[in-house]
């Protein structure tokens, strides 16, 4: 019996569901632009590294050297200085959150200093959120080396110099910019909704609308509906992936420095693993909202766990166990490896076969899941 | 038994708590048009699914062309054509092109020749570039017609094909599936429209899952034993409504000016007419099937 799988079928099919993506033109605009604007809105809106975070500086008296730590925490280019009036001030500031820093100089600063008393000076920070505060107060330690040179020559004692000293290259991005490690980050994440929300339709589509009953009346194979309702979105995808990546080098400045071809071949198993995981949704969901609801659940761990808002080594074990589950993660790591480090084939190949085997059981499970009877 | 389309036996199936088909036994010649009838819920639907694979049966046995119905559900889908009662063609490809995709599933050898014959056999050839979502209910059924035939099966399956269609496209989807019987395919078609059930070769009646009657037309009536009689006048409706709550009254509908009852009971309802007939002019009249399906509708109804 020709039970058995059917190429023809298969072009069949295919051609089928692709006048109907290419009828819908209303979705097919949203599908290839709105990757695009979440990239320019996210790209250009995360900063990790903020900048001219609100301080404010309390001082009893008028002191020499407060005035040389607030100019120096200004040229930092940290923190944002404005001068408080009293304790009060400081404490709703911090309070409502519209001071991120308070700067509290003691009495007498200025002789106790002279004197090498070595006075503190007490900074109240906002840590609700550590990451925010983190790189400002790093910056601190050179605000105390630039308060150095007002002192008095007699306190000028030339540090001890230390036994050796660390040097520190950044590579891959040596001015440490954030949107060398957002962007390609969020190139996968754009990827990923535009990717497993398009499927979910996929077979709830055929059933609200009926048109299920008849197809599966006809001599369909489950692997032939599929293949064909994956395969028109992975071109569908490739066109959203060359539009985000000339894009990202356009306006973020974004370097390609591994091999293109690679990254595309690589970047077709998230692809297929996403619009597999959507019609598996789509599978087993009664109708099309289900199946949304099912997609979103996976978009927190895909978020959480990647690696892309936090870093994934600093993550518990289990939980990279667990992020590694996603394809997200590897595509996230392939992705920042093949663009920022310029890697070869060698270093991501142990990140494409997760992603494979993904794709690969999913569509094995949606294939099952696939019922040929109305029961 | 290789005459047989169909030949099922203790066909059964259940839904949730329930029974939707029960020990149905159902024969269908090679080249017989069947009619399928019964009211809503009775069945219908479920059978001609079981009948082509789309439900599994939960007990019974037998062919359908020739394939065991419970093991070759895929040999069986490849020579059955199946129109499904809500229009089930993809409304946002043209006719052509659903037609176009129906030959490419089937693997049909002569595909542009075939599908360019359904469309016209089916006079679709105007309305070929026509998305299917635009047309009327008529055309698609037309359309779902032309698909369901296109890939030349032995075995027809309609469900309520005409549901919603006028008089006119009515007749015409009869004569269409008159001229494929001529050349061999066997109907099994579900309505509720008494005209279309007078054109089957035989009449099978479901209730409750159950066959209650089959055979031809006039068989099922002769057999029925109803008595009908017609009465004519001015005050048809004022008399049918006194009528209808009358003991040993099945059925009392109006036509126009004349007013048809009928019943089992011969005498219940010459007694009846006597003393609630009005001044009509009764004369007794052969029953036709519709009184033989208001009955069978009005018994099932009293939970006989």
């Amino acid at each position: 019996m020709s039970n058995a799988f059917s190429f023809p079928r298969l072009i069949a099919l295919l051609r089928k569901e692709s006048i109907q993506i290419l009828r819908d033109k209303l979705t097919l605009r949203i599908i290839i632009l709105v990757p695009m604007i979440q990239l320019f809105l996210f790209g250009y809106a995360i900063n990790s590294d903020p900048k001219h975070l609100p301080a404010g500086l309390l001082s009893i008296e008028d002191s020499k050297y407060t005035r040389t730590i607030a100019a120096a925490l200004t040229n930092s280019g940290y923190y944002e200085i404005r001068v408080l009036r009293s304790e009060t001030e400081a404490e709703e500031g911090l309070a409502r959150g519209e001071l991120m820093f308070v700067i509290e100089t003691p009495p007498d600063f200025d002789r106790a200093v002279d004197r090498g008393e070595r006075p503190s000076v007490l900074i109240d920070a906002d840590a609700t959120d550590p990451s925010a505060i983190g790189n400002a107060v790093a910056a601190l330690d050179r605000v105390v080396a630039d308060l150095d040179r007002d002192l008095p020559p007699i306190r000028q004692i030339a540090p001890p110099a230390p036994p050796f000293q660390f040097v520190l290259h950044a590579r891959y991005n040596p001015e440490q910019l954030t949107v060398l490690n957002v962007v390609p980050g969020l190139i996968c994440i754009v990827l990923l909704f535009s990717t497993l929300f398009v499927t979910t339709m996929a077979i709830t589509k055929e059933r609200e609308r009926g048109t299920m009953e008849n197809l599966l009346a006809m001599p369909v194979r489950p692997i032939e509906v599929m293949i064909a309702k994956i395969a028109p979105y992975v071109i569908i995808g490739y066109i959203q992936v060359s539009l985000i990546l000339v894009a990202a080098s356009l306006f973020f400045g974004l370097p390609i420095r591994g091999s293109v071809p690679l990254l595309l071949g690589a970047l077709g198993f998230f692809i297929a693993g996403n619009l597999a995981l959507g019609v598996t949704f789509s599978t087993i969901s009664a109708n099309q909202m289900q199946a949304v609801q099912l997609a979103q659940f996976t978009l927190m761990p895909s978020f959480i766990l990647s690696g892309f808002m936090f870093p994934f080594r600093g993550m518990p074990v289990w939980a990279q166990w667990l992020g590694n589950l996603f394809p997200i993660t590897h595509a996230m790591r392939i992705v920042r490896a093949l663009l920022l480090k310029g890697v070869g084939w060698s270093e991501i190949a142990p990140e494409i076969w997760p992603m494979a085997l993904f794709a690969v059981v999913v569509i094995a499970f949606a294939t099952l899941a696939y019922r040929e009877t109305l029961d | 038994m290789s005459e047989a389309a169909i030949d099922v036996r203790g066909l059964r199936k259940r839904f949730g708590g329930l029974q939707v088909v029960e020990g149905l036994d159902l024969t269908v010649a090679e080249g017989e048009i069947c009619g399928f009838l019964g009211a809503n819920g009775s069945g219908k639907t479920t059978t001609i699914r079981m009948l082509c694979g789309l439900l599994k049966p939960d007990g019974g046995e037998g062919h359908c062309l020739g394939h065991d119905i419970l093991r070759e559900p895929h040999a069986i889908r490849r020579q059955v054509g199946y129109m499904t009662q809500r229009f089930s063609l993809y409304e946002d490809l043209t006719v052509a092109e659903n037609l176009d995709f129906v030959a490419r599933v089937y693997e049909m050898p002569n595909r542009r020749e075939a599908v360019r014959r359904i469309l016209d056999r089916m006079e679709l050839g105007p309305r070929r570039d026509q998305l299917a979502g635009q047309l009327s209910g008529g055309w698609k059924q037309r359309l779902a017609l032309a698909a369901c035939v296109l890939h030349e099966p032995k075995l027809l399956l309609l469900d309520e094909p005409t549901a919603g269609v006028d008089a006119k496209a009515r007749r015409e989807f009869w004569d269409l599936i008159h001229d494929m019987a001529v050349e061999g395919l066997t109907t099994l078609v579900s309505t509720h429209y008494m005209d279309e059930a007078e054109r089957c070769k035989r009449i099978v009646y479901l209730a409750r899952g159950r066959i209650v009657v089959q055979g031809a037309a006039a068989t099922v009536v002769a057999q029925s034993g109803l008595t009908a009689f017609e009465g004519s006048g001015d005050d048809v409706d004022r008399v049918a409504v006194a009528l209808r709550h009358s003991p040993g009254v099945e059925a009392a509908a109006v036509f126009g000016r004349a007013l048809r009852v009928a019943s089992l009971d011969r005498e219940a309802l010459k007694r009846a007419i006597e003393t609630r007939g009005g001044a009509l002019v009764w004369r007794e009249v052969e029953p036709r099937l519709d009184d033989v399906f208001i009955h069978m509708l009005s018994v099932q109804g009293k939970g006989g």
